[in-house]
């Protein structure tokens, strides 16, 4: 039933979307004019701190909570392995990358890095202070299990 | 060839006969400043970046590879050239670095690396001869701006902070040990550790020989 709404509503949407667009395109150009120059964002602040955040789900890359300026990661070297890899966290004292970038496709796992998760920044990345650029909605898995518990209290 | 030394030496022996003591002192006093002078502004004048960059080999690699850097381009628009990292400041250590590049003269003139390809072949060797050079003389190109002393390393970021303690101040290492490639591109660091002879590669290898 909750489906078809949703259809439903999507369909709605669709339709009556054509002609709203045109008049309220989001662009990032904040509404300048094309042949003015619209006022520029400060250029966010790379975070720095340090300190591991949290991730919203499992499953997601650990983020970045350092600078990353200028680190080379190609075919010659990758940098991040100097802190990150098995060998060197003695050293660094830096969490070691995850066991699971040894394995290869069919699950082996390698002495090393597998090639396929050499390139760290396809997935890590480092975070700044800009402002969000639309709302964000996301809630993590606890708060809805937290709100599944909610309305099952309030059933019985 | 003997005969000719000897006629030599009496020339200089030999008291002057048409020019006073006066002229000959004052002579080689000016001279002597000429000559001086000369040879250390020419010195000074290969100790430019725009002598260095004058060569394509340096320009097309090494500079382009600076720019984008923290030496090259940063806040407070102070920069390090060519000469400040590369070539020691005091005046001996100079001149013995200056007749090293004798043989630079020479790979310039026969284009050891005058195209890129080339350039990339030869880098582990290049960035080897630099990373020796700072490591035998406690990268003091480095410390020639980056004192210890004034190092406040509660301005650093925690991770630098506790690296320079442990590692810096204790003297267990060297800025060269840690900084590789902070100013140019990184050379093969797998072929650099092979050659070093302390890789688990070639620890391997040397295993699988022996059996």
């Amino acid at each position: 039933m909750i489906k078809i709404h949703v259809i439903a509503a999507a369909l709605v949407f669709a339709l009556s979307g054509g002609a709203f667009a045109q008049e309220h395109v989001a662009t990032l150009r904040a509404g300048a004019p094309l042949d003015e120059q619209g006022e520029l964002p400060q250029i966010a602040k790379r975070l720095n701190t340090d300190l591991r955040q949290v991730r919203n789900y499992p499953e997601q890359p650990p983020l970045i909570p350092h600078k990353i300026d200028g680190y080379q990661i190609d075919i010659n070297v990758n940098k991040c392995l100097t802190c990150h890899s098995r060998a060197a966290v003695g050293v660094s004292q830096a969490p070691m990358v995850s066991i699971t970038h040894f394995m290869n496709r069919e699950n082996q796992f390698l002495a090393s890095v597998t090639p396929r998760r050499y390139f760290c920044t396809q997935c890590h990345v480092p975070q700044s202070d800009a402002p969000d650029l639309v709302e964000n909605t996301f809630v993590d898995v606890d708060q809805v299990l937290e709100y599944v518990a909610g309305t099952k209290a309030g059933d019985h | 060839m003997l005969g000719f030394a000897k006629r030599i030496w009496s020339a200089i022996r030999r008291p002057s006969v048409h020019y006073s003591l006066g002229f000959l002192t004052m002579g080689g006093f000016v001279m002597g400043i000429i000559f001086w002078g000369g040879f250390n502004t020419a010195m000074e004048l290969t100790n430019t970046e725009a002598f260095c960059t004058s060569c394509h080999e340096m320009r097309d690699n090494v500079y382009e590879e600076l720019k984008p850097t923290i030496h090259y381009s940063n806040r407070s628009g102070v920069r390090a050239t060519c000469p400040d990292c590369h070539v020691p400041h005091e005046w001996t250590s100079k001149v013995a670095r200056k007749m090293q590049a004798s043989k630079e003269v020479w790979g310039k003139l026969f284009g050891t690396i005058n195209t890129r390809e080339k350039f990339l072949a030869h880098r582990l060797t290049l960035a080897q001869n630099e990373w020796t050079r700072l490591e035998a003389n406690n990268s003091l190109e480095c410390r020639n701006c980056h004192s210890e002393e004034s190092m406040d390393i509660t301005r650093q970021s925690t991770r630098a902070a506790e690296a320079h303690e442990r590692f810096l101040f204790t003297g267990e290492k060297t800025c060269i040990n840690c900084h590789k490639g902070i100013a140019h591109q990184l050379p093969d660091m797998g072929q650099a550790s092979l050659t070093g002879g302390h890789s688990s590669e070639a620890v391997l290898t040397e295993y699988l020989n022996t059996e």
